[in-house]
């Protein structure tokens, strides 16, 4: 996946209507209208949900002309792969500054903290 | 057989393992430091300040009481403002070894996420940290996942997203 399109993909899924809308495809293919029944948001709100998705490449259309049931690309559910990843460079991130914190915690400071500590 | 630096580093590198079917994540990262000079940066506010929150905001610590039962309560600052806040309770602080505490967002108020951090001895100065965070269902655990998507957004995600691109 390009740089870009994971830029697009991550956007698209920081909506939670769209992450719920990604969850129920994952059952099944669905309309627009079955998709809009459990929100209090109009099938134009929806649309415009499933628009971001599709140009991200996370759900297409069916060839169903009548009904255009929408359908979610298989490689989503790699995402989550991607989720994990970004949180753990995260952590990661974070680790390293712990690690500069450790490097720059010297044996003086902690001799001190012992005398001081009367052990 | 060559070792170069490459492959020390990734050696150190974070892992996280998120079970599909428990709601939990488990976080594993080797440092070069002693147990108790590890568990002193985990226990010590003005040392926990320089590392845990993330590098766009300041940490104000309001409360930290890092002893077995204590309570803590800590603010991430974004040019000073309040951006979010975070509070719970030093279940267990087992010096060196454990450290088991409660952590809640106060923006979503009915979460609760139970923590509990084990430092191993790997001898020559090292120590493996290991964390484990325990949430209330597989929906809450996928949304601290997703957070950090979030995060990533607001803050700007080129960066990550590189850095995705090259793995």
């Amino acid at each position: 996946m390009s740089e870009d399109r994971l830029s697009r993909v991550f956007a698209a899924l920081a909506d939670p209507t769209r992450r719920d809308i990604v969850a129920r495809l994952a059952v099944g293919d669905a309309t627009v209208g079955q998709l809009a029944a459990p929100y209090e948001v109009s099938i134009q709100a929806v649309s415009k949900h499933l628009k971001v998705l599709e140009d991200a490449g996370l759900v297409s259309r069916s060839q169903d002309a009548q009904r255009r049931p929408r359908h979610l690309e298989a490689e989503v559910f790699d995402l989550m792969t991607a989720w994990i990843e970004r949180y753990r460079r995260q952590a990661e991130e974070r680790y390293r500054r712990l690690d500069a914190v450790l490097a720059a915690m010297d044996d003086e400071n902690q001799t001190t903290i012992n005398k001081g500590a009367a052990s | 057989m060559s070792t170069h630096a490459t492959e020390k580093a990734a050696k150190r590198e974070t892992t996280i393992e998120a079970d599909p079917n428990l709601p939990t994540i488990r976080i594993i990262r080797d440092f070069d430091a002693p147990p108790d000079r590890v568990f002193r940066a985990w226990v010590e506010p003005e040392l926990v300040k320089q590392w845990l929150g993330p590098k766009s905001t300041e940490m104000r610590i309001d409360q930290w009481n890092a002893h077995t039962g204590g309570n803590y309560r800590y603010a991430a600052l974004q040019d000073g403002e309040e951006v979010a806040a975070f509070y719970g309770s030093f279940h267990e602080v087992r010096p060196n070894e454990r450290l088991v505490q409660t952590f809640t967002w106060e923006g979503m108020p009915d979460g609760v996420s139970l923590e509990t951090m084990t430092f191993q001895d790997l001898g020559d100065g090292r120590t493996r940290t290991i964390g484990l965070s325990v949430v209330e269902n597989l929906e809450g655990r996928d949304a601290i996942m997703a957070s950090g998507m979030e995060v990533g957004v607001y803050e700007g995600y080129e960066k990550l997203d590189a850095l995705l691109a090259e793995g």
